[in-house]
C-alpha cells in the first residue's frame, strides 16, 4: 500500500496541486473516488507536497480532471509545467542521499573505534582499531566524496577553483596522512575526521539540493498555450495542418471551443473571445468581421473563419515569451549570501593551511609534521557548518510555509523576498478572487429554477456563474432551448420565452458601467442581475501588514483606469490602471533603478515579464501556469495574508542564516588558532566539527514556526 | 583480543546490512512521501471486503 504504484502502460500522467488535503479519510477519498471518474485511471496522493499525481486516458482535459476533484470536495490546480519527470534532479538528490548514508553509516562505526582510542587504548589495540578504520573510511570516501571529487575535477580542468576543491584536497591528504601514520604505528589518525566531515557537507549538499529550483522552461509552457495543429480553409476545404507550416495570409477555421493557432483578423462570423490568458481578464471579448484576435486565446461561441497575420514567432504571445526570458536573465546574476561567504572561504582557507605548512617547515618543524598541521587546519576550517548554514534554514522555513498553505518553489527566494521594500499587485486574480460572484438573483422557486435551466444551457462565464451560484436549484423543465451568440439562451417554459443575456436583448435597460445581465419573460419584467469580481478577503488588511513592514504596495492592472482605482481604494493602496504587460515590466524596471527591490503578485501571462524581472515573485495556486511557473512562492486559499505572512517567513529565515554564519564562523575562528598552533588532536578536530554543525541545525529548528 | 576479532566483524556485518536495507527502500521509493505514510496506515482496506459479504 505505502510503496507508489507504477505507471500504467499507454496512459498520461498529470500533476496537480490540491487544496485542503490534510488526513487519511482526504487520501482514501481522493484515490477512490478519483478512477471512478471516466477517463482516469488512478491517482497517487503526496501528502507532503500537497500533490496529487493523475494517470488519465491521452486526451483527458485539465479543467475534466479539476471538475473531478471539485465533486469530490477539493479545490485542485494543474501543477505548473507538468515536471513529473525530473530526472535529473531526482537522481541527483538520490546521489546524494545514498552517499550520506554511507558516510553516517563510515563516521559512526569510525567514531566508535575512535572513542576507545581517545579514552585510552595503546598498543596493539590502537594499531588493529586504526587498520579497521581504514577499512572502513577508506572505500566510504571513494563513495561518499564523488560528487565533490568529480565537481573539484571540474573545476580544475577550467581553471578554476571552487569550494570543492579544497575540501577534496582536505578530505585525501586527510586520508593519506592517516593511513601513513597507521601504517608506521603513529598516535593519531584522523579517519574520523575526515569521513564526518563529508557527513556533515554532504547533509549540507542534500538539503540544499532539495530547495534548488526545478530548472523548468516557464517559455516553452508559454508556448504550449498555443495549439500544435490548426485547420486551415483552401478553396472551401479544411486541412489539418501543424503550425509551424502556417503562413500569414492563411484562412484559418476556428471550432467553437477551440484555441486559435496565430495572430490575425476575423474574416467570417462573429463570435466571443476568451482572453483570459494574455490579459487577465474574466470577461471575453465579441469579435466580428476585422476584429484583431491574439493567438493562444480561445473561441467560445461560434465558429469563424481568421486570417492570419502573425504566425510563429511573430505572433503577441511569442514576443512575451521573448520578453520573459530576457527578464528572467536579470535575476540569475543575483549572487546569494551562501556563494558570496564560498567566495571569499575558499581562497582564506587555501593561504591559511598553506602558511601554516611553510610557517612551521621553515621554522624546523619537518615535512612530516608540518603537513600533520596543515591538515589539521585544513579540517578544522571546513566550511561544513557553514555548507548546511543556509540550506537547513531553507528546508525548515519551506516546511513551515508548506504548513501554512505557501509552497516555496526555490530555496533562494526567501532571501529575494527578505529584502524587498516595493510591493507590485495584478488586479484580476491576485487582489481579486478572479471570478465572477452573480447578485440580485431572483427570490421566486420559479424563477429561480428557471434561470438555473437557462444558466446550464451555456458555457458563457456569465452564465457558469449563475450556474455554481444556483447550484443547488432543480431546473425547471423548458422547451426549445437555444442559445443566441453574443447574446443570450432562451427557451420556453409553460408557452411563454424566458430570456438570459444582454440586458438589450432581453427587453431592460443596461444600468451604470457593471458587467449585467438581463433575465425575464419576451416582454414582461426584466431583472438585471449584477456581476463583480470580488476583492480577496483581508486584502486591506495585508496591505496594511505590508506598510508595517516598510514594503510600499502598489495596484497594477491592465484593466480601465476607474475599476484599478475603486479597488485600490477599497485596499486602501495607491493604482496604476491601463498598464500593458510591456508597461507592467517597464514599472518593475523603474522602481529597481530608483534603488528598490520589488515583489510582483501575479496571475495571468500579462504579469509574466513583470514577475520574470522583479526580485521576486508569488502567485496564487489558481494562477495560469506561466503565472506559477514565474513564481518563487504559490499561496492556497483566498486570503492575500499569505503575501505579508511570505515575507515576515522570509525575513525570520535571513535573520537566522546570518546568525549561523556568525555562529560557525565564531566556532572555528576559536578553533583556527589551536590548530595553527599544532595543539588540535583528532579529538578535538571531532568535536569542533560536530559541535558547530549541531548548533547550526539547533538554530534552524526554530524557524518551524516562521510562518506565522 | 579474540572476542574483539569476533564482534568486529558482526558490528560491521549488522551496520552493512542496516545500510542495504536502507539503499533498498531509498531505490524503491519509500521516502517519497513521507506524511502520507503516517495517514495511510489509517485507511481501511476492508471496504470492499465487508460489501461483499
Amino acid at each position: 500500500m505505502n510503496a507508489p504504484q507504477r505507471i500504467a502502460p499507454g496512459a498520461s500522467q498529470s500533476l496537480f496541486a490540491v487544496e485542503g488535503m490534510r488526513c487519511a479519510a482526504c487520501i482514501a477519498r481522493i484515490e477512490q473516488g478519483l478512477p471512478k471518474v471516466g477517463g482516469i485511471e488512478s491517482a497517487r496522493v503526496n501528502l507532503g507536497a500537497r500533490r496529487v499525481r493523475v494517470d488519465h486516458v491521452p486526451g483527458l482535459s485539465d479543467e475534466a480532471v479539476v471538475e473531478a476533484f471539485a465533486s469530490l470536495g477539493f479545490a485542485a490546480h494543474p501543477f505548473a509545467g507538468q515536471a513529473l519527470a525530473t530526472p535529473g534532479r531526482n537522481a541527483e538528490s538520490r546521489e546524494l542521499m545514498l552517499a550520506l548514508a554511507v558516510a553516517g553509516f563510515a563516521a559512526m562505526n569510525i567514531m566508535l573505534l575512535s572513542v576507545s582510542i581517545w579514552s585510552g587504548a595503546t598498543g596493539d589495540t590502537r594499531q588493529l582499531f586504526h587498520w579497521v578504520s581504514a577499512l572502513i573510511a577508506i572505500p566510504a570516501v571513494a563513495y561518499s566524496g564523488r560528487p565533490f571529487f568529480r565537481s573539484a575535477l571540474r573545476a580544475l580542468r577550467n581553471r578554476r577553483t571552487n569550494m570543492d576543491v579544497p575540501i577534496s584536497i582536505g578530505v585525501l591528504l586527510t586520508v593519506a596522512m592517516s593511513l601513513y601514520e597507521t601504517a608506521t604505528g603513529g598516535p593519531h589518525a584522523y579517519f574520523d575526521g575526515a569521513v564526518m566531515l563529508l557527513f556533515f557537507l554532504l547533509g549540507g549538499r542534500f538539503l540544499d539540493s532539495l530547495m534548488r529550483a526545478r530548472a523548468e522552461d516557464s517559455v516553452a509552457a508559454l508556448l504550449r498555450r498555443v495549439p500544435g495543429e490548426a485547420t486551415v480553409v483552401i478553396d472551401g476545404r479544411h486541412h489539418r495542418r501543424p503550425v509551424e507550416a502556417l503562413m500569414p495570409g492563411d484562412r484559418l477555421f476556428v471550432a467553437a471551443g477551440e484555441r486559435i493557432a496565430a495572430d490575425g483578423e476575423v474574416a467570417l462570423g462573429s463570435s466571443e473571445i476568451d482572453q483570459s490568458l494574455v490579459t487577465g481578464e474574466s470577461l471575453p471579448i465579441a469579435v466580428g468581421p476585422g476584429s484583431a484576435v491574439i493567438a493562444g486565446t480561445i473561441n467560445i461561441a461560434n465558429p469563424v473563419e481568421v486570417t492570419a497575420t502573425a504566425v510563429g514567432e511573430a505572433t503577441g504571445i511569442a514576443a512575451i515569451a521573448r520578453l520573459m526570458e530576457a527578464a528572467g536573465q536579470s535575476r540569475s546574476t543575483m549572487v546569494g549570501i551562501a556563494d558570496r561567504a564560498a567566495r571569499l572561504y575558499a581562497p582564506a582557507v587555501h593561504s591559511l593551511a598553506a602558511l601554516s605548512f611553510i610557517g612551521w617547515w621553515l621554522s624546523g618543524a619537518g615535512v612530516h609534521q608540518a603537513l600533520l598541521i596543515a591538515v589539521a587546519v585544513l579540517i578544522i576550517t571546513c566550511p561544513c557548518a557553514l555548507g548546511l548554514a543556509v540550506p537547513i534554514a531553507q528546508v525548515v522555513a519551506a516546511g513551515s510555509l508548506m504548513r501554512g498553505g505557501i509552497l516555496l518553489r526555490t530555496g533562494s527566494a526567501l532571501e529575494r523576498m527578505a529584502g524587498i521594500d516595493r510591493a507590485l499587485l495584478d488586479k484580476t486574480g491576485t487582489a481579486t478572487l478572479g471570478r465572477l460572484e452573480a447578485s440580485n438573483l431572483p427570490q421566486g422557486v420559479g424563477e429561480r429554477s428557471i434561470l438555473a435551466a437557462l444558466a446550464r444551457a451555456s458555457r458563457h462565464p456569465l452564465a457558469r456563474a449563475v450556474t455554481s451560484a444556483l447550484s443547488d436549484v432543480d431546473s425547471a423543465t423548458l422547451t426549445d432551448v437555444a442559445e443566441e451568440p453574443g447574446l443570450g439562451v432562451r427557451g420556453f417554459h409553460k408557452r411563454r420565452e424566458w430570456r438570459f443575456g444582454r440586458p438589450d436583448w432581453v427587453g431592460g435597460t443596461s444600468l451604470g458601467s457593471s458587467t449585467q445581465a438581463g433575465f425575464g419573460t419576451v416582454g414582461g419584467r426584466v431583472r438585471s442581475i449584477v456581476f463583480a469580481d470580488t476583492l480577496r478577503p483581508d486584502a486591506a488588511k495585508a496591505m496594511a501588514e505590508l506598510r508595517r513592514e516598510s514594503v510600499e504596495p502598489l495596484l497594477v492592472s491592465g484593466d480601465r483606469a476607474e475599476v484599478v482605482v475603486a479597488i485600490a481604494a477599497a485596499m486602501r493602496i495607491p493604482a496604476a490602471g491601463e498598464v500593458t504587460p510591456d508597461g507592467k515590466n517597464a514599472l518593475v524596471a523603474a522602481e529597481q533603478a530608483a534603488g528598490h527591490r520589488v515583489l510582483m503578485v501575479g496571475d495571468g501571462l500579462n504579469d509574466g515579464p513583470a514577475m520574470k524581472s522583479a526580485n521576486v515573485a508569488m502567485a496564487p495556486a489558481a494562477a495560469s501556469d506561466v503565472g506559477q511557473m514565474s513564481a518563487d512562492f504559490i499561496f492556497f486559499g483566498d486570503s492575500l495574508l499569505a503575501v505579508p505572512v511570505a515575507l515576515r517567513a522570509s525575513r525570520r529565515t535571513m535573520r537566522v542564516v546570518k546568525q549561523n554564519f556568525a555562529l560557525a564562523i565564531g566556532y572555528n575562528a576559536l578553533a583556527v588558532p589551536l590548530a595553527i598552533a599544532g595543539l588540535i588532536t583528532p579529538l578535538i578536530a571531532a568535536l569542533a566539527m560536530s559541535g558547530s554543525s549541531i548548533i547550526v541545525v539547533a538554530n534552524s529548528l526554530r524557524l518551524q514556526w516562521a510562518a506565522r | 583480543m579474540t572476542e574483539i576479532l569476533l564482534l568486529l566483524p558482526i558490528a560491521l556485518g549488522l551496520g552493512l546490512a542496516a545500510l542495504a536495507a536502507f539503499f533498498w527502500s531509498a531505490r524503491s521509493g519509500q521516502f517519497e512521501d513521507l506524511d502520507g505514510a503516517a495517514e495511510r496506515i489509517l485507511i481501511d482496506d476492508d471496504e470492499d471486503v465487508e460489501g461483499r459479504g
